[in-house]
């Protein structure tokens, strides 16, 4: 056992825990992470989209030194049947800014920068190693860690669980259940290498400006899932992901879902001549409010993905994951400064915290949607779309047919495909949902 | 849609970098004679086509290309078909990118 006695111990090395080694480092706190990867960000998958403002939040100057790829610009939803898109761009020239908002990063070397300013604030960060189980006391309170090295035992006042979405020793100890099919996604993503220049001229980009794609239709073939293009400096991150439930119902194959997302007429051309340098997997938590766990107990606090803290709509996670590392540590600190234990009671101060932020009220606010659209899947993600790019078609299409034959065709397409009913009750329900 | 294209998921993990646990793997499938549903869901499910059914009709895993998601444990833990576990420190996918 190491003898030494740590303020807190922070498992996992991503965002969230980033954020609160960092934090708690910074206060002075003596803090031990543990990161099971090669090192931090080896083991990290994500988009990925950097927020600027949550990041300021925990480092200030951070545009000055992370590695970072291209700050946003445009933003396009494209909303895909087999043979075309329709298309809803945002570019604004707004986004030029001194500061910009929004980033495309490539995790693993991001993170392992985010790092560095970890162990500069004090803390002690120990890669290569796996926490295998939380020590309890005798009156089962969380003292600390087990890892796999051989000096196994390590002791702390506090444990901040920032072991991401897969996370296996909060389910292991009962302190939150094991992720359900129903409420993670499997993403799947490659990352496609071109030079530069190609890259900013198949997306419409100057020096350093970016464009991100997100995509939903019969890509994802009937299954609740998006799939995702994001343009880097010098590659291109471009994914899809379903729900776990839906490739387990259909047996569609994660990687089969993914080629043919590259060989649509839209996707193809942006990615062609490339050179693919890595596939990886990722699931993403995708149950919303209703699938949040326990946040704190006895000397532990839960964050992150670990939470299951994903805005599945927005296609937010890393800045909530971040937000909450921040507010745990902020919450552990005050304990602390006050002198008193890490209990239940004194720890709730972190999900009072946490409640007050945009991360649980923007869960809040869509509480509903994440049910409404993982059993409606074949309407929102098959239907919808097929009947959108029909309609598209018959409006640009210049036929000799008269317009008003041409809306009343399309009209008729809606109505047979989904009916009277089907299409009010489909729009009342997204709104209510959505409100 | 059409038939499936064939993709060969081996192309794809060969651009990764590992590094094998050798004699150590970290997802053990529970020995079987016939296959549950949710085992037999993994032949598909699995990003990096862990699972292969063997000669016999059981399910086999290889975890030398795992790419450590956690698919398979979110769908085949609770039925015990399988023990999922983290690799050992410093062990399994090592992400250039992530």
């Amino acid at each position: 056992m190491i003898e030494e006695r740590f303020d807190a111990i922070v498992v996992g090395a991503g965002m969230a825990g980033n954020a609160a080694a960092l934090t708690m480092a910074k206060r002075g706190m003596k803090v031990l992470q543990l990161e099971r990867g090669e090192y931090p960000g080896s083991k990290n998958v994500q988009g990925a989209i950097l927020y600027a403002d949550m990041m300021e939040k925990l480092i200030p100057e951070f545009r000055e030194e992370a590695p970072l790829e291209r700050h946003l610009i445009e933003q396009r939803f494209w909303i895909m049947d087999d043979r075309s898109h329709v298309g809803m761009h945002y570019r604004s020239d707004d986004f030029n800014e001194e500061r910009p908002n929004r980033y495309t990063i490539i995790r693993a070397q991001f993170d392992k920068w985010f790092s560095s300013k970890v162990r500069e604030a004090g803390a002690t960060v120990l890669c290569e190693t796996t926490v295998t189980d939380l020590v309890r006391d005798e009156r089962e309170r969380i003292v600390g860690v087990r890892t796999d090295r051989r000096d196994g035992e390590i002791h702390a006042d506090v444990v901040v669980l920032a072991e991401g979405v897969n996370g296996l020793l909060g389910t292991r100890a009962g302190l939150r259940a094991r992720p359900t099919p129903d409420n993670v996604a499997l993403a799947v993503k490659e990352m496609h290498f071109l030079p530069r220049e190609t890259i900013e001229a198949r997306f419409n980009l100057k020096g350093d400006e970016g464009v991100v794609i997100e995509a939903a239709g019969t890509i994802s073939r009937g299954m609740t899932g998006m799939g995702f293009i994001y343009a880097n400096k010098e590659c291109i991150s471009l994914g899809i992901g379903c729900l776990v439930a839906d490739f387990q119902r259909t047996g569609q194959t994660p990687y089969g879902l993914l080629d043919q997302f590259k060989s649509h007429p839209s996707v193809a051309p942006l990615i062609v001549g490339s050179e693919v340098k890595e596939y990886s997997a990722h699931l993403i938590p995708e149950g919303g409010y209703k699938s949040i766990p326990q946040l704190y107990g006895e000397g532990w606090v839960v964050v992150g993905d670990a939470a299951q803290l994903n805005n599945a709509i927005h296609r937010e996670g890393s800045n909530l994951a971040m937000t909450s590392g921040r507010i745990a540590a902020e919450a552990i600190g005050l304990v602390k400064s006050r002198g008193e234990p890490m209990t239940a009671t004194n720890l709730s101060i972190y999900k009072k915290m946490l409640d007050d932020s945009f991360v649980i009220k923007d869960l809040k606010k869509y509480k509903d949607l994440p049910p409404l659209m993982h059993t409606q899947s074949q309407n929102f993600f098959l239907t919808y779309p097929q009947l959108i790019s029909k309609a598209m078609q018959n409006f640009v299409r210049v036929d000799g047919t008269p317009k008003a034959e041409k809306e009343k065709a399309t009209l008729k397409s809606f109505v047979k495909a989904r009916s009277w009913t089907g299409l009010f009750g489909d729009a009342c329900r997204f709104a209510r949902a959505w409100r | 849609m059409n038939a499936e294209p064939p993709v060969r998921v081996e192309d794809k993990l060969y651009y990764n970098r590992y590094l094998v646990d050798i004699g150590n793997p970290h997802v053990k499938v529970r020995a079987h004679t016939t296959p549950s549903p949710q085992l037999l869901a993994l032949l598909k499910a699995c990003p990096a086509r862990c699972y292969e059914l063997n000669d016999d009709g059981q399910v086999e895993i290889t975890v030398d290309g795992c790419i450590e998601c956690g698919t398979c444990r979110v769908i085949a833990e609770p039925t015990g078909d399988i023990q999922w576990t983290h690799p050992r420190g410093g062990y399994g996918v090592l992400f250039k990118f992530g």
